[in-house]
């Protein structure tokens, strides 16, 4: 506890919690959106190309977000519109995620001392994110969340009943776009603590844990942060403590928080939210 | 001048209106208007255009050419005086919605913003649910209800915001029985309870035939309109079919059946008929 309490005052430590939570609200809202639409092949893709990304900045000097962030915008830009039904969607995700990968390998080839860079990318390296990073990355949420706050109503209506929202007047397909966009900016964002490969445990277990946990959707994404927080957070907590990767922590956490509220909570939760009807809200 | 008060309100009104899909001639030439009140069905086999219909009055299909006037104004999209149900498509059952937040989208969903809704928006969820008698199941996830009752919060949905005009896209499709006559009653006394105007695209006219006053039949590419006496007769039927057609009235019921088989249509789908007497039947209501 004092070896913790002595690690949180280095900046290297703040910076990681700092950048932490921000990443880990984004994650929990975004994942239930990813689990109701179905879009977890989507998330995958975004991440392996926002790899291509950030392989290409390094090789031209750039930040490594910067170059995450551009390779998924890009990549959330083709899916948005070469996939616009469902059923050609996954195709579309497939056809488009293998080329980028493609160059992805061509730029780690270009550039020999590429190595560390691509680990860390990978699998993630939360706690050695740098003071100008985390600014960066607290922006990037920011303008995410305020996103995601404006299109929160009709994307949840275009979510659960898209003929009724379309025939309501609803923009279903503009949304879906603007879904993606705000997809890959939360790509971009949570990568930095767990890398590409292990992107779906924050942006699918919080969600798919949260509607385990009730029938609400306000109080869906109320929990579904309050996952990703969890695990976020105690995963920084962890690995500093016992000097292992923090994407090993957060896997664990959230697949554990999984199970939990599948079997052991959800069911009591959920039965008691539906004996109770509540008239009010 | 109470002479405003008399005149009938126009629900809907087509002037020669025309739909061409990839080259092909979906429905042309149609002229009709339907007043309120009144209880439009909308017929024909699958692919006839019916739902394309609805599109249009919806405002998110433009149509090839001709006029359509929708309460008074060009169809827009959004336009609060429609109401909407689609047909039955069930949950996913870990959906975390219930049936009170579904029929709150019907107030507010489409617009921006985070949005809590007002008390007294709330209060207006809570009449409507009640008016659909399903406030016993409103608090439970929605994906775990039967068809029936999930179609009643549909009901719910569209009719929350008091609209003019009610669009029902195969309301019944997928339900068995007993949820089709419960869902046909609500829609009918809803309809005469508010005098206002319902299109209800159906296959088969039957569930709804004691309620419906005006018919609009479309098959390829041509339609025929009026009261369900004067379209629903052999005569008309082969005119639009441009081949013989029996139009036969069986037990109240209506069949149209073509002599070539395999090209015929029937409106009654024969598998409902055994259980016309079989009243309320087995299918327990699946209480959450």
């Amino acid at each position: 506890m004092d070896q913790l309490i002595h690690l949180l005052g280095y900046p290297f430590v703040q910076n990681a919690i700092a950048a932490g939570i921000v990443i880990a609200i984004v994650s929990g809202i975004v994942s239930r959106f990813v689990v109701a639409r179905n879009m977890a092949f989507a998330v995958h893709a975004l991440a392996e190309l926002g790899f291509t990304g950030s392989a290409g900045a390094i090789l031209i000097g750039v930040s490594p977000v910067i170059g995450l962030m551009t390779g998924s915008m890009i990549t959330a830009i083709f899916i948005g519109t070469l996939g616009v039904r469902v059923r050609e969607r996954d195709a579309v995700v497939g056809v488009v995620m293998a080329f980028g990968l493609g160059l992805g390998v061509l730029f780690l080839t270009l550039y020999p001392h590429y190595a560390n860079e691509a680990i860390s990318i990978l699998f993630g390296t939360i706690t050695g994110v740098s003071r100008s990073d985390v600014v960066l990355l607290v922006a990037i949420g920011a303008l995410t969340l305020f996103a995601l706050a404006v299109v929160y109503r009709p994307l949840t209506f275009a979510t659960v009943d898209p003929e009724v929202a379309e025939a309501r007047g609803v923009p279903v397909g503009a949304l879906a776009i603007a879904f993606l966009l705000i997809m890959a900016a939360a790509v971009a964002e949570a990568v930095q603590v767990v890398g590409v490969l292990l992107i779906l445990t924050l942006l699918i277990t919080p969600g798919a844990s949260a509607e385990r946990l009730t029938a609400r959707p306000g109080r869906a994404a109320v929990y579904s942060v309050a996952i990703a927080l969890t695990c976020v957070l105690g995963g920084i907590l962890l690995a500093l403590v016992t000097n292992i990767a923090v994407s090993v922590y957060v896997t664990s956490l959230s697949f554990v928080l999984y199970l939990g509220s599948r079997f052991l909570v959800g069911p009591t939760l959920l039965g008691r939210e539906q004996r109770r009807p509540d008239l009010g809200s | 001048m109470p002479v405003a008060e008399i005149a009938p309100q126009l629900s809907v009104r087509f002037t020669e209106a025309t739909l061409d899909y990839q080259d092909r001639r979906v429905w042309g030439d149609l002229s009709l208007e339907f007043d309120e009140p009144s209880f439009v069905a909308i017929l024909g086999p699958n692919g006839s255009g019916k739902t394309s219909l609805l599109r249009v009055i919806l405002g998110l299909t433009p149509l090839s050419s001709g006029g359509v006037e929708v309460l008074g104004e060009a169809p827009r999209r959004g336009n609060p005086g429609i109401g909407y149900v689609p047909q039955h498509q069930s949950f996913d059952q870990d959906l975390p919605l219930r049936g009170r937040d579904l029929v709150q989208l019907g107030i507010d969903g489409h617009r921006w913003g985070i949005g809590r809704p007002s008390s007294a928006a709330r209060k207006r969820v809570a009449e409507v649910i009640e008016a659909v008698e399903a406030t016993p199941y409103a608090d439970a996830p929605i994906g775990r209800l039967s068809g029936g009752e999930q179609q009643r919060l549909r009901i719910a949905q569209a009719i929350v915001g008091d609209p003019r005009l009610l669009l029902c896209d195969e309301p019944l499709a997928s339900l068995d029985l007993r949820y089709q006559q419960e869902i046909t009653k609500l829609i009918g006394d809803w309809q005469r309870r508010t005098r206002r105007t319902v299109l209800f695209v159906t296959h088969d006219v039957n569930p709804i035939l004691n309620l419906v006053d005006r018919v609009l039949f479309v098959v390829n590419g041509r339609w025929a309109a009026g009261t369900p006496d004067e379209v629903l007769t052999s005569e008309r039927m082969s005119d639009l079919y441009g081949s013989h057609v029996d139009v036969l009235r069986v037990h109240g019921r209506i069949l149209v059946v073509s002599d070539s088989t395999g090209s015929g249509f029937e409106l009654e789908e024969p598998h409902h008929l055994p259980d016309i007497h079989d009243g309320p039947g087995p299918h327990a209501r699946s209480a959450p």
